[in-house]
């Protein structure tokens, strides 16, 4: 880099270098139009509406200004449901992780032909609306519903019930997020060099270390996008919540949904959605440092 | 590096089968390898050479038989129970992990901690000290391959198996490679096992050669002896060239075997005649003919196989002049004089006598060819 950006300036006082450059410039700007329509704009107008506030008498009118009191009034409010929000999400993506590790393992080294149509069955639940599929587990996990019969008669369940509890909004997110953790886990572990794990057999691995030493590490790119793209949605979500949790199993999404659509409290739903976005995106840079993957990312 | 391990023994192959469904890869291969050779298992691809290769290091189960390292039977333990380790044809070098920790790999599964005075000589036998730090992806070819070799033979291997380790290097390169995997072998002592399909690889780097053809070993020996006295049709084919001429035997004369062939008489050594009925193949290389005018036929030793032909290619390579001479039955000889009379050449078209001495012809089993 050092090298490469004084030769590059030098470069640019010659009028075809400038050409060039304006030519760069011309090449991104698709681009960065698009960014300022779809993602700079509606920020700004977001972040906007988190600092207005209300118009007395006119009730769901707000006037341009600098409420920052709206952000404390909103965290005294709902941090509890941020703090279920962020536990329900990282259970959730644990889980996926579990389930979804060996599948996509199993698809990428053992599938052989049936490889391409295993994959199909990942996704084919996803032809069917996200709603519908979580009105099904409504069912499945009913009061008298076989899974929850039967786990009360093995005295399993403390509350003698699955829907209406955190349980059901867990097993929700997990479900419906499962895929987005299958297919970058499929893709990372699909390139792996199947005589890589044999080279570490060779060199004294057992199959749990060859595995703990080489193929774990090597999927790495594939957990971190994976448990990202379960996570990031899992923590937003609110259908999950409403349709399998009862009020006391609301997460964020559930609060800035009734704050836009019933109490027309814009500015609380704003700035609930901006705390969402900046702890999210704290989190996630914290992640990445950790996994020590952003190169791969 | 220098002193020698001391616990080498031999690695012995006994009844060895592979059979993938009805295809038998290795076909019942018995052979033993001595302690600190450096063996070749030369063949066409698909012959089994890479599958018993697997066998020995643990990667692929037996259909039948046993591999032994000295007394110790070795066949039903794991690829990573076994002291024995593999340089890959692709290298498989880790690479999530440097080239240090590579290196250092099967020293750390082994529980050894302090592993960096062994990584670094080994390092500096390969000539890689500087680039530990490095990443797989970061080294050319011919370094990756050295890599490879470090990290096998830094577990000090009873045995060393080389799976085409320089197939994907350039021949440069790969001349260049063949020395210096001939030296760390002297170096370290190791048995060292090395399937190659480059016969020339094989010749130049082993010290016994074993010629594999559908599963099974066609010939096993020193380069020399399986190049001068074949056995097979294979092995005369498959290890340089050879000009082949089938005929009937036709009786004895002395130490000689007599095969008559297209009216003529060939005489070849009854113990370089390999033949068990009558159809003999009798067979000379192309560099051991000698062409002459056909003027000059006076010439010809008595005792010489001789065929009359005629001139119908030349090319002349520099170091020798390459021949190509048809016979009164049309058939197609090679031959390879050296170029040391300046001028001294025939053209296409001339009548010439090629002749060749009784010892340096052979004689092969042509029943059913």
């Amino acid at each position: 880099m050092v090298a490469v950006v004084p030769a590059a300036g030098r470069a640019s006082s010659t009028p075809s270098a400038q050409k060039s450059s304006r030519t760069g410039y011309l090449l991104l700007f698709p681009g960065i139009a698009w960014l300022a329509v779809f993602f700079a704009i509606p920020f700004v107008t977001l972040f906007l509406t988190s600092l207005q506030k209300p118009i007395e008498g006119q009730s769901g009118r707000y006037a341009v200004g600098l409420e920052f009191g709206n952000y404390a009034s909103a965290m005294a409010e709902y941090w509890p449901l941020f703090v279920r929000s962020f536990v329900y999400a990282g259970i959730a993506t644990i889980i996926a992780l579990v389930i979804a590790y060996p599948l996509a393992y199993f698809i990428a080294f053992r599938g052989g032909r049936w490889r391409s149509l295993l994959l199909v069955l990942v996704i084919a639940p996803s032809f069917a609306s996200f709603l519908l599929r979580t009105y099904a587990w409504k069912t499945i996990l009913a009061d008298e519903g076989i899974i929850t019969s039967t786990l009360n008669a093995l005295h399993l369940l403390p509350d003698g019930r699955i829907l209406n509890t955190g349980i059901a909004v867990v097993a929700g997110l997990t479900y419906n997020f499962l895929p987005f953790m299958i297919l970058p886990l499929y893709a990372a572990l699909e390139k792996i060099d199947p005589r890589l794990i044999e080279a570490a057999g060779d060199l004294y691995a057992s199959p749990a270390t060859a595995f703990r030493k080489v193929t774990w590490p090597l999927s790495m790119p594939g957990v971190v996008a994976g448990t990202l793209l379960t996570f990031i949605p899992a923590a937003g979500d609110y259908i999950n919540a409403a349709l399998l949790g009862s009020t006391g199993n609301r997460m964020i999404g559930n609060a800035i949904q009734i704050n836009f659509i019933q109490f027309r409290d814009y500015p609380t739903a704003s700035a609930l959605s901006f705390v969402l976005m900046a702890i999210i995106l704290v989190l996630v840079f914290t992640y990445i440092r950790r996994a020590g993957t952003e190169d791969l990312v | 590096m220098a002193e020698k391990a001391n616990t080498v023994e031999d690695l012995h192959l006994q009844n060895l089968t592979k059979s993938f469904g009805d295809f038998v890869a290795v076909d019942d291969l018995t052979l033993t390898i001595p302690a600190g050779s450096f063996f070749a298992l030369l063949g066409a691809s698909g012959c089994g050479k890479t599958t018993t290769l697997r066998m020995v290091a643990g990667l692929e189960d037996p259909t039948e038989g046993s591999i032994r390292i000295g007394d110790r039977d070795i066949t039903r333990l794991r690829a990573f129970e076994r002291p024995v380790n593999t340089v890959f044809q692709s290298y498989a070098l880790f690479p999530h992990l440097d080239i240090f920790e590579n290196v250092a790999f099967g020293l750390r599964r082994r529980g050894i901690k302090d592993v960096k005075p062994a990584v670094e000589q080994m390092l500096e036998l390969v000539e890689l000290g500087p680039m530990a730090r490095r990443k797989p992806a970061q080294l050319s070819g011919g370094q990756q391959q050295r890599v490879a070799v470090a990290r096998a033979l830094i577990n000090r291997p009873e045995v060393l198996l080389l799976d085409e380790p320089l197939g994907a290097l350039d021949l440069k390169l790969r001349r260049q490679m063949q020395i210096e995997l001939k030296r760390i072998q002297v170096d370290v002592g190791t048995t060292f096992v090395h399937v190659t399909h480059d016969q020339e690889e094989a010749m130049t780097m082993a010290d016994t050669v074993a010629v594999m053809n559908a599963g099974r070993i066609e010939q096993l020996g020193h380069p020399a002896d399986i190049y001068e006295t074949p056995r097979t049709v294979f092995v005369a084919n498959f290890l340089g060239q050879s000009n082949l001429i089938v005929g009937r035997r036709s009786g004895a004369a002395g130490d000689d075997t007599l095969v008559e062939a297209h009216g003529l008489t060939f005489a070849v050594p009854s113990q370089r005649c390999f033949a068990a009925g009558s159809d003999v193949i009798v067979g000379v290389r192309p560099e051991k003919i000698t062409v002459l005018d056909a003027v000059d036929r006076d010439r010809v030793p008595e005792s010489h196989n001789r065929v009359d032909g005629t001139v119908t290619d030349v090319s002349y390579t520099g170091v020798s002049t390459q021949y190509l001479v048809r016979s009164s039955w049309g058939q197609e000889f090679m031959v390879f004089e050296q170029n040391v009379i300046v001028g001294d050449r025939c053209d296409v078209g001339d009548p010439v006598v090629l002749h060749w001495a009784p010892s340096h012809t052979f004689g092969l089993d042509g029943a059913g060819s």
